[in-house]
């Protein structure tokens, strides 16, 4: 035993245990979130049951189990359940029962002992709404008005073709309400700045303000004209309702114009089944978020995330190549270098909430306050560019990328061996030329791979963006159909940071979990997809040199 | 040979000279024009990501420069009679001077000129004898009279805009009736008065002649419908002293009295239940041969500031001890000249004051971060009179020659020293001295509790459980992957350490927060036992390993136990969660968390310590991992190979070559992941409280600089303390990470040369 020891074979294990313990972790994390993100949108079995905890009177849950654990009678005591005294250990599952207008919650801890019953009825129907969360009951009759058209057998296939008309006019009413009326909105915005332009300067050119006013009306018929046009639709959503039997009994009445969604787990094929997930999966990818972030999609995070990363890289880019150049190329190497170098690879490693601090001091109060008083005092006091937006949001992760990407291509530019540019010069090529047609192209791959991570950094970066724009729900996205189209100064969503929202700060945190879960995998899958690409294009680029040196 | 010969053998075709002159100064053009591009981008994007460190101080600077004051203007003091108390307008346009023969009178700071002489009317044959000003800002006064009586005012103004021109019209009010007040029934006159009027509630404190001191309280009796009763006046003796009453100071929330005698006596009197004042105690706060020249209360009105006699001044206020009862209490001193203290005037707002001498000279103090920030002559002479604007930027000061001054304060950050930073701070109200960060008001008057080292200490709190779960990990893992594993696993273990490493921290800290703690929780014993079970079981398989069939042995390389242990160690993790209720329910009584605040006294947040080492670890492994994995991995390879041709073992050879070799690297690594968990933000933010607590549990949480900057800078009022105060705390982030990374960096680049060299 001892010799063994002394061998030093059982602490080479150790550290081997290391290494599998690193690996445990990152599987394991990223196996989750796949499994949690990815499951949520599957639609589950509802089942109705029998439910009497001790000394309570029974009653009927009816709702999607979504968790189970077993916990110690003890803690189940202290919580205030009547635990029998020979039990030691409670099973307890969570209950997804919805009907949150009803019971006040959307979940529910119940516990084995007190089950009685469990049936997986045929006929249960799961709404998804657009508030107040799941309606979880069994469907009795479909009415328009309050006269009855369907009920029984036939209630669900009326139910089908009324829900698929209420959502075709809440499209309609979607498209007016963002579209047109956002569009009225912002024009009649712009006008209002236009005068106060007019009046900050003085100029009292009674044509002018005379065209603004005819415009403005202009825009306020039209504005009346939708608003009627709204009230019909409105009017129409509002026809259909469906009656519902739910667990204790009730019989509720939900209008169609609240329901998203309608279906019967328990009898959808599995064809069927895949395809409402995948429907759920597109609704996730390409929807704006409803009900405080809690349900919908997260396109509106998608897009800001997109966008911001797409500006910060067409900034960092060009800067971070030139900068490296001037390193390597064409500074004198000495002293100063060194100290450059070394400065420059530890600003990669200074955290990134001062990047954001420096954002907020720099770009938003100092230069955006200033732009503010330079071009849009017609605003003030309400700032255009004076607070958090797009543009400084990218500036700053800019600043936070430059170090990773100088540093990459620093490194790919050292890697061309000397005699490639030596021999360029000799051939009468002048060093631009010798830079622009042999050394950048070949140091082009470690330009990408400087360039994917620095993206992947900065889509993962959150810290410094709540200080510089991020919001957890922009009105309005930096793209859209009134002129300018891009809107610089606005402020945006981010899939970091709807995930810190929508988990931290959102109200109900149980129900919004899934959905945390399915964003952190979007992210993290982009996140780690692009790593890879950098990996591998880097893992390339070494065998090309080495072939070279060689 | 002709030039047109030459360019015959050449594959160029021929071109005139002028041509290809032209052809090659345009790329010289070209060539030059790159240079100085690429010169000034290159310099630019590197000046800019410098500007970062030069922004942050630039920033933070001004929290330490001093404070500088001016006059900015002399008139002449503007009506009659004697001074009794000067104020000023919020705009610092408008100076009130309320005077001994019953005037107020309004005027214009920019040159004296009298904007309005409102008089009281005086009972006749009576004069006024004492003087009371109450809060700051509520331009309550009251003149207590020859007779006994007093007569209590407020004064206001209403502000109309008539093209564009401010016009005042002042108001002199009477809020307790036009009838003066009967203060004492003996009719001797009051020698000292105070007086706080707050909505309802006004109170009177007032010193006879025969140094008796007096209580009266108002209340209003209920009347018919509505119509507002009437205000009857009671008053109570507090107290007949033997010394002279030289001060009586009422605080604004009318529950304290202070008298405060000749013979330097200061005596608290509790007039919670103003029916019975209870005298709480009474206490020298001079010594003898001293005397009390001046007390005022500090804003907010619970601390005194004492002006002694020999120039010092003295904060105290009521602390309570072991035993529930209030004693005032020194805080802290100041002591700049030796003139007698003649003249305390509080800022309205913030803990600072102005104290004058009897040379003239001039100061200004801050209590709570005990700062000094300006002593200067003011006058050749005491001064009569000051007056401090509400937002402590500018000062009246009336002079013995009838001359007001009127001076510009630039004062805007007095909160911050060195000592109020780091050190412990006796904050108000509190019974001692504390480190504390709480730094938004809920009130006027609320102390801003600004110290840094509760912050710093859950930054390196968090730091130190984060290396404490990365540096086994990465290190051990890093040992086994440059020198033990096998080259096809090690092409797929470092791209997964890296994807560990480019996980998003809003990720992990999301992950920690709303799964790991909670999960953590339920199964703390299950935990603790796999921290063990894990270590040793490897250890028994490693020895059981041993044992099997060498055919059998041979067939899995040492280059692959790391895989062969990923089953044991799930197996072993999931055995020891499996019986982590039943383990519970043997040791715990069922329920560990209360058995840790039962037994051992400790208080469990789920959101604790250990979440974050675990989480924090996670993303500072890869960091560690990969520098110390290529600082062990490129270790020449006939070093190794020379050791291990000399007999020794692998292991042996590890630990006396491989690792003394590589050590500055691991040094460096360890550093940089150190950096990096010391400014690590979302993972904190999500998975801790976030209070600032100072304790080293691994069951309590922190709040960490980072995190704190993430939660307070969008609410940080631009350009204020506490925006700079921020900045400051990005800043000691930046320099500490820098300081790390750079001695990394350093030690990195030493060994990368020596590595050459061998």
């Amino acid at each position: 035993m001892r010799a063994w020891f002394r061998s030093g074979s059982p602490w080479i294990w150790l550290t081997a245990s290391a290494v599998s313990v690193s690996l445990i972790m990152v599987l394991g994390l990223l196996s989750m979130i796949t499994y949690q993100g990815m499951g949520y949108f599957w639609p589950h079995e509802v089942q109705e049951l029998q439910y009497q905890e001790p000394g309570r009177p029974a009653v009927r849950l009816i709702g999607e189990i979504s968790d189970h654990e077993q916990v110690t009678a003890t803690r189940m005591r202290e919580s205030g359940l009547d635990v029998p005294a020979a039990v030691l250990r409670v099973d307890r599952f969570l209950v997804k029962t919805g009907n949150r207008e009803l019971g006040g919650a959307d979940f529910r801890w119940i516990v084995d002992l007190g089950m009685r019953g469990q049936t997986i009825p045929n006929d249960v129907m799961v709404l998804e709404r657009r508030e107040w969360g799941n309606f979880y009951g069994y469907l009795r009759a479909v009415k328009e008005g309050s006269s009855v058209v369907a009920q029984g057998e036939a209630a669900w296939p009326a139910l089908r073709e009324r829900l698929q008309r209420a959502l075709d006019i809440f499209d309609r009413i979607h498209t007016i309400e963002k579209g047109d009326i956002g569009a009225v909105n912002y024009t009649l915005e712009k006008l209002r700045l236009a005068e106060r332009r007019l009046e900050l300067d003085g100029n009292t050119d009674a044509a002018l303000h005379g065209r603004i006013a005819e415009q403005r009306n202009e825009q306020q018929a039209h504005y009346g004209l939708l608003q009627q046009q709204l009230a019909d639709l409105y009017l129409d959503l509002g026809r259909d309702s469906l009656s519902a039997e739910v667990a204790d009994g009730r019989v509720i009445d939900v209008k169609l114009a609240k329901v998203v969604r309608a279906y019967q787990p328990n009898t959808m094929p599995v064809i069927e089944k895949t395809s409402h997930y995948l429907q759920k999966i597109w609704e996730f990818i390409s929807d704006e978020p409803r009900e405080a972030n809690t349900e919908g999609g997260v396109f509106p995070a998608i897009f800001g995330t997109v966008m911001m990363v797409l500006i910060m890289s067409i900034l960092v880019t060009p800067f971070g190549v030139i900068a490296a150049v001037y390193l390597r190329e064409y500074a004198k190497q000495g002293v100063f270098t060194r100290i450059i170098r070394i400065a420059v690879n530890n600003l990669a490693g200074v955290p990134a909430i001062v990047y954001g601090v420096f954002g907020l001091g720099f770009f938003v109060y100092f230069l955006g306050s200033g732009i503010d008083q330079l071009f849009f005092p017609e605003a003030l006091p309400h700032p255009t560019f004076g607070t958090g937006g797009v543009l400084w949001s990218s500036l700053t992760l800019a600043i936070l990328t430059l170090p990773v990407m100088i540093v990459a291509t620093e490194e790919g530019l050292a890697r061309i061996p000397r005699s490639i540019r030596e021999g360029s010069l000799a051939l009468g090529a002048t060093k631009l030329e010798t830079l622009w047609r042999t050394v950048l192209p070949m140091a082009s791959p470690a330009i990408m791979t400087g360039v994917i991570l620095a993206v992947a950094r900065a889509a993962g970066e959150v810290a410094p963006l709540m200080l510089v724009g991020v919001v957890k729900l922009a009105p309005s996205m930096p793209v859209d159909l009134n002129a300018p189209f891009v809107h610089l100064d606005r402020k945006f969503m981010h899939l970091g940071f709807h995930i810190y929202d929508v988990g931290f700060q959102s109200p109900n945190v149980e129900a919004a979990r899934p959905l945390v879960f399915a964003t952190a995998l979007l992210l993290v899958l982009v996140i780690v997809l692009l790593n890879l690409t950098a990996i591998k294009i880097r893992n390339h680029l070494r065998e090309r040199y080495r072939a070279l040196d060689g | 040979m002709s030039p047109a010969s030459e360019t015959r053998n050449s594959i160029i075709p021929p071109v005139s000279d002028r041509v290809r002159h032209r052809r090659r100064s345009w790329r010289m053009f070209k060539d030059n024009f790159a240079r100085y591009f690429v010169a000034i981008g290159g310099v630019g994007a590197i000046v800019a990501i410098l500007l970062i460190f030069f922004y942050l101080v630039y920033v933070v600077i001004p929290l330490f420069g001093g404070a500088s004051m001016e006059v900015a203007r002399r008139f002449a003091v503007p009506g009659g009679s004697e001074t009794l108390h000067l104020s000023m307008d919020e705009q610092t346009e408008i100076g009130l001077r309320y005077t001994r023969d019953g005037h107020v009178l309004f005027f214009h700071t920019v040159d004296g000129s009298l904007i309005s002489d409102q008089a009281i009317k005086l009972p006749a044959n009576t004069s006024v004898t004492s003087f009371a000003a109450g809060a700051p800002g509520s331009e309550f006064a009251a003149f207590g009279l020859s007779n006994g009586w007093a007569i209590a005012v407020k004064s206001s103004y209403i502000a109309t805009f008539v093209d564009g021109k401010r016009t005042i019209t002042p108001r002199l009010e009477q809020p307790l009736g036009e009838a003066p007040i009967v203060v004492d029934l003996n009719g001797q006159a009051l020698v000292q008065l105070a007086a706080q009027h707050e909505g309802e509630h006004t109170t009177l404190a007032a010193a006879t002649q025969d140094n008796r001191v007096l209580l009266t309280s108002f209340e209003r009796t209920q009347a018919m419908l509505g119509e507002d009763g009437e205000l009857t006046a009671t008053t109570r003796e507090v107290q007949r002293s033997t010394e002279p009453v030289t001060r009586v100071l009422l605080n604004p929330e009318q529950r304290r009295l202070y008298i405060a005698d000749r013979s330097g006596q200061i005596t608290y009197v509790d007039i919670r239940d103003q029916s019975k004042p209870r005298v709480v105690h009474s206490l020298h706060v001079v010594e003898s041969g001293l005397q009390i020249t001046s007390l005022e209360f500090l804003s907010g009105g619970i601390s005194l500031l004492v002006g002694l006699s020999d120039g010092t001044i003295t904060q105290w206020f009521p602390v309570r001890d072991a035993h529930g009862n209030e004693l005032l209490t020194s805080i802290r001193t100041f002591k700049e000249r030796n003139a007698p203290i003649n003249l305390i005037a509080a800022e309205y707002s913030r803990k600072g004051f102005i104290a004058t001498d009897a040379a003239g000279y001039l100061g200004l103090y801050h209590s709570t971060a005990h700062r000094t920030l300006l002593v200067e002559p003011a006058a050749t002479s005491a001064l009569k009179h000051i007056a401090i604007a509400p937002r402590a930027n500018a000062l009246l000061a009336e002079d013995s020659n009838k001359q007001i001054a009127f001076w510009k304060i630039n004062n805007e950050y007095p909160e911050v020293s060195w000592s109020s930073l780091w050190d412990k701070v006796w904050y108000e109200s509190y019974d001692e001295p504390k480190w504390l960060w709480q730094s938004s008001a809920s009130t006027n008057t609320f102390e801003p509790k600004f110290s840094f080292t509760p912050l710093a200490f859950g930054t390196f709190k968090a730091a130190f459980y984060a290396i404490l779960v990365a540096v086994p990990l990465s290190l051990l893992g890093a040992i086994y992957t440059a020198q033990f594993m096998s080259p096809r696993m090690r092409e797929m273990v470092k791209p997964t350490v890296e994807i560990m490493g480019a996980v998003p921290t809003v990720v992990l800290g999301f992950l920690a927060g709303l799964w790991l703690a909670p999960f953590i929780e339920k199964y703390l014993p299950g935990v603790f036992t796999a921290l063990l079970l894990v270590p040793g079981g490897v250890l028994l398989f490693a020895y059981a390993w041993r044992a099997l069939p060498l055919g059998l042995r041979t067939r899995v390389h040492d280059g692959w136990y790391a895989a062969v242990l990923i089953p044991l160690i799930i197996a072993l993790t999931w055995a020891a969660l499996a019986f982590s209720p039943t383990m519970e329910l043997w040791w715990f009584g069922g329920d560990m968390r209360l058995w840790l605040a039962d037994e051992l006294g400790i208080a469990f947040d789920q959101r604790n310590s250990l979440i974050i080492g675990i989480a924090m670890g996670f993303a500072v492994t890869p960091t560690i991992f990969t520098i110390a994995e290529d600082a062990l991995f490129s270790v020449p390879r006939q070093l190794i190979n020379g050791s291990l041709a000399l007999g020794a073992t692998a292991w042996q050879t590890l630990w006396r070559v491989v690792l003394l070799t590589a050590s500055p690297g691991i040094f460096s690594g360890v550093m940089i992941g150190l950096g990096r968990a010391i400014g690590e933000t979302m993972i904190v933010l999500m998975a801790t409280g976030n209070t600032p607590v100072m304790d080293f549990s691994v069951f309590s949480g922190m709040r960490t600089l980072s995190a704190n900057i993430a939660v307070e800078m969008p609410e940080a009022e631009l350009a204020s303390t506490h925006y700079r105060l921020l900045f400051l705390a990005a800043l000691v982030l930046f320099l500490v990470t820098f300081l790390f990374n750079t001695a990394a960096e350093t030690v990195r680049q030493r060994l990368r040369r020596k590595y050459s060299s061998l």
